[in-house]
């Protein structure tokens, strides 16, 4: 799915404009928790997230985030987005919550990129 | 300046990516580096105002351009173009000569003007071809905005290959040097409680070894590896620690060493989900006891070395496949489930 469905999805705004490219997202992953993206994220997805820190653009360049989704309209500090800018990581603010932005997705057809805890742990 | 670029390149109408973005840069630049003298055409083919129109004819057809200058002796006098041609054949005005049909007010620019100079004055004028004189007015060459794509398409490509050649000399430095074991090693001072910079030295680690020649899947592994021990180090240590990674050719030694506090129970910190971790550490999204459980699916081999009161020692390793340069990694996209 194209980056620009998602953030008509989403009905959101793109902070760092002036990197922003209509790059293929392979699929979705919604956490709060960026030890949880760390583990079981696979490379390209769109990451939805309540927390609003610098380490979610962090956790987003190492774990190979394509692009960040702020839920319920919290807005990054400048600090983020200048981060997030020379990181390459278009981030989006949605005043969506986690569960309708994730059903909104899904049901467009976007896959999932989280690994359930059998694919971590076998 | 952008629509003179734009122009130039044939962009209207289209949003400019971010990929566009960074070679307009990069042509910008180029631009301004570039001097008139360095694209131009040297190769003049020049007539005299008193030629006929026939003459510009036979000169633009064999040689295959499209305008030429028109001098009296040394001097430029006026610039005759494939328009003025068109004009004077409507009138069947073959044999007049040139004077009455060329541009007499030529417009110039200066062999020692950058090329930005010549853009912007296509973009002002839209003429299509300039004179290009030297300090003493003289003629030395002619320039179309042809030369000027064909000029900075050979200082990029220069740029490119010089590029390729640092990512080569990066990425081959190992095959390069000979000793009975080589190694890099970078090293990084973590501060405690430092959670605006978490995560900046894996970020230079990763980014090092995309640079030595590592393959994505590899370099993600590892970062994620020493992310999450960088924010260990944040979370827990009693004065901050260092993070130290060591590159060879068949393996990637990564370890974190703190004075403390030591972690009491080894076996409990091992379990999914068991944390000691401050609110604080919460708050940033870490500290859920998922830490050296990541670490663990990330590295061939984890050992921790702890003593309460004493301090702790992390070693992570991860053994490059010979052949490969990298072990399959962890997590490559199968087919998506809903």
């Amino acid at each position: 799915m194209k980056l620009s469905e998602i953030i008509e999805h989403a009905r959101g705004d793109v902070l760092n404009p002036s990197i922003f490219q209509d790059v293929d997202i392979l699929g979705g992953c919604g956490a709060d928790l960026m030890s949880d993206v760390l583990t079981g994220v696979k490379p390209g997805a769109v990451l939805l997230t309540g927390l609003c820190n610098l380490q979610v653009i962090r956790t987003a360049e190492m774990a190979d985030v394509y692009a960040v989704v702020f839920l319920r309209g919290k807005k990054p500090t400048p600090e983020m987005v200048e981060l997030a800018t020379q990181k390459n990581i278009p981030i989006i603010s949605s005043d969506m919550g986690m569960f309708q932005l994730s059903g909104r997705l899904c049901k467009a057809g976007l896959h999932s990129l989280e690994s359930n805890w059998k694919e971590l742990h076998e | 300046m952008s629509s003179t670029l734009q122009e130039l390149y044939g962009r209207k109408g289209r949003t400019v990516t971010d990929r566009d973005a960074q070679e307009i840069t990069r042509v910008e630049e180029v631009s301004y580096e570039l001097k008139t003298a360095d694209v131009m055409n040297r190769d003049l083919k020049c007539l005299a105002p008193t030629d006929t129109m026939r003459e510009v004819f036979e000169l633009l057809r064999v040689s295959r351009i499209s305008g030429a200058p028109i001098m009296e002796g040394n001097v430029l006098v006026g610039i005759i173009s494939q328009e003025d041609l068109m004009r004077a054949f409507a009138n069947n005005d073959q044999d007049v000569p040139i004077q009455q049909y060329m541009t007499k007010n030529v417009i110039t620019v200066k062999s020692y003007e950058p090329v930005i100079k010549a853009l912007e004055i296509f973009a002002r004028t839209k003429i299509g071809r300039l004179p290009v004189v030297d300090e003493n007015e003289s003629l030395v060459g002619m320039l179309t905005k042809g030369d000027i794509t064909r000029g900075v398409l050979v200082a990029i490509q220069k740029d490119y290959q010089e590029e390729e050649i640092r990512r080569y000399r990066a990425s081959h430095l190992f095959e390069d040097i000979t000793s009975d074991r080589t190694s890099l090693i970078l090293r990084y001072k973590i501060k405690s409680r430092d959670f605006n910079n978490g995560g900046q030295a894996s970020s230079y680690i990763k980014r090092a070894l995309l640079r030595l020649g590592a393959s994505p899947q590899l370099a993600r592994q590892c970062g994620i590896a020493v992310y999450e021990a960088e924010m260990n180090l944040i979370i827990h240590s009693t004065n901050g620690g260092v993070l130290r990674v060591q590159v060879e050719p068949r393996r990637i030694l990564m370890q974190t060493s703190d004075d403390g506090p030591g972690i009491p129970d080894i076996a409990k910190a091992l379990q999914p989900g068991w944390s000691t971790a401050s609110e604080e550490a919460r708050s940033m999204g870490f500290g859920a006891g998922m830490g050296l459980v990541n670490i663990q699916r990330c590295v061939d081999k984890m050992d921790i070395d702890s003593t309460p009161g004493k301090g702790t020692k992390l070693l992570m390793e991860i053994h490059l496949d010979p052949d490969e340069k990298f072990k399959s990694p962890p997590d490559t996209p199968e087919s998506p489930g809903v």
